[in-house]
């Protein structure tokens, strides 16, 4: 089998995934932060050094400002409810998921002004576009750091420094990035960043999290969710202090003991080595694709300038059937469709029939592009 | 894994705010060289259903200024 579906979620993961896991449900199983014998010391341990690795690998400023979430969506979420408010301008682009994109309508809704930046084609974002579109209620600026679509990587590091010297806040969706792609949430200007845990940060599902900079007020932060947290108990009223505040409930701690060891391992690789790796393969991918006659791919086609997903059509076939004979013909695993970026397809020129969706991750090799060029070849002959 | 337990009698506590401050702090604390144990929070201190850091009353300054150095929020040292 060839799994080429890292963009949705990372698989397989590294052997100290599971193990990680196992043992916390087998050895330490106490919920954390909730009490002061051992075990329930040990769990918290996991959860504070996930919390100090995370931070490590993305240049937080505070381990205790990694506050978890379930996984991005919610950490998106969590972000535009804690900062937008009636009567706000918020900017973002076309080449936003829906995770983003539907909070954002929802918001819109209730009174907050919203400007969807268009993209080119190839799903980039000229970052004097996003200058001009400032207005004096802007409060804040959130884009995705590459599209879960065509991998094309947006200008964080320039709207970073724009967002500093306006004085907006800048929040970023690094799903497709996190591990993947070198990320310094400081030297960006990155103001609050969403993660996701299970993909190349190689985590299981249910894992996530929303990073807050020094620069977010958090005496003006709207939360969506209050319970408990462990902490400051006598009070009924949440505390108001990181990472508590964002915390409310029994954490996914199995999940979290999972994602430490996933981080550990690409930390111990290296975001650096690993991106070296994955561009070799974007570029090998994207070089045979476009050889194919009948091949259409998108997004740049520069490796350098997009993640290791890359989106095609092959001409004639729509692409749901195309991943069906990926699947049942070739046994490749990818995903074909709108991607859940309705929007981003509408940039790129592919709504709504969508594209076939090819994600690399860490662990895909030479053979795996190898595998699956084969075997599109072999549908487009077909088709022909 | 935890600070080797003091030996000094007279101890005091590091309260913070909540378990999570609570692991931080004991990181900083060691890696100042400060003798350091993360117990109970003592039940006429806080109604906290958490941990503090127990230290030798000795060190309760050296504490403040790492902890202080290291931006983690302390709620208060007490003598025990």
């Amino acid at each position: 089998m060839i799994y080429l579906d890292n963009a949705a979620t990372s698989w397989p993961k590294p052997p100290e995934v599971a193990q990680a896991m196992v043992h916390y449900l087998n050895e330490v199983g106490a919920n954390p932060g909730r009490s002061g014998h051992r075990l329930s010391i040990a769990a918290a341990r996991i959860i504070y050094d996930a919390r100090e690795v995370v931070a490590g690998l993305l240049g937080a400023p505070d381990p205790l400002r990694v506050v978890w979430t379930a996984n991005v969506t919610e950490a998106l979420n969590m972000a535009l409810a804690g900062v937008l408010r009636p009567g706000d301008h918020a900017l973002t682009s076309s080449m936003e998921h829906n995770s983003m994109m539907r909070p954002l309508r929802a918001l819109e809704r209730q009174g907050v002004e919203l400007t969807v930046l268009p993209c080119d084609e190839q799903g980039r974002l000229d970052p004097a576009a996003v200058e001009q579109a400032i207005r004096p209620n802007t409060a804040l600026i959130a884009l995705n750091h590459a599209s879960n679509v065509v991998g094309t990587l947006l200008p964080v590091a320039e709207v970073g420094r724009i967002a500093r010297r306006r004085g907006l806040l800048f929040l970023v969706d690094t799903a497709q990035t996190a591990g993947a792609y070198p990320i310094d949430m400081e030297a960006a200007g990155i103001d609050l960043l969403a993660f996701t845990g299970h993909k190349a940060l190689l985590g299981p599902m249910g894992t996530g999290g929303l990073v807050f900079g020094r620069r977010v007020d958090l005496a003006r932060w709207q939360l969506l969710k209050r319970g408990g947290t462990g902490s400051r108990s006598e009070q009924e009223e949440q505390p108001a202090f990181l990472p508590d505040m964002g915390e409310s409930g029994t954490p996914n701690a199995v999940g979290i003991a999972g994602l430490l060891a996933g981080v550990r391992y690409v930390a111990q690789r290296g975001v650096a080595a690993i991106r070296e790796h994955e561009m070799a393969l974007t570029g090998r991918l994207t070089a045979g694709l476009r050889a194919i006659p009948s091949v259409t791919v998108y997004g740049s086609g520069i490796a350098a300038e997009q993640t290791a997903t890359v989106s095609f059509n092959i001409a004639g076939l729509e692409p749901s059937e195309v991943g069906q004979r990926l699947d049942e013909e070739h046994d490749i695993m990818c995903r074909p469709g709108l991607h859940c970026a309705p929007a981003a397809h509408r940039t790129i020129g592919t709504f709504p029939a969508g594209t076939v969706r090819l994600g690399l991750g860490v662990l895909s090799t030479a053979e795996d592009v190898d595998g699956a060029l084969q075997a599109v070849a072999r549908l487009a002959q077909e088709v022909r | 894994m935890a600070c080797p337990q003091t030996k000094a009698t007279a101890y005091a506590v590091v309260l913070l705010s909540g378990t999570s401050h609570a692991l931080r702090a004991e990181k900083v604390l060691q890696q100042a060289g400060i003798v350091c144990k993360l117990i109970p929070v003592p039940r006429h201190l806080s109604s906290d259903c958490g941990v503090c850091l127990r230290i030798a009353q000795g060190d309760a300054e050296a504490a403040r200024t790492a902890l202080a150095a290291a931006r983690v929020e302390v709620a208060a040292i007490q003598m025990l």
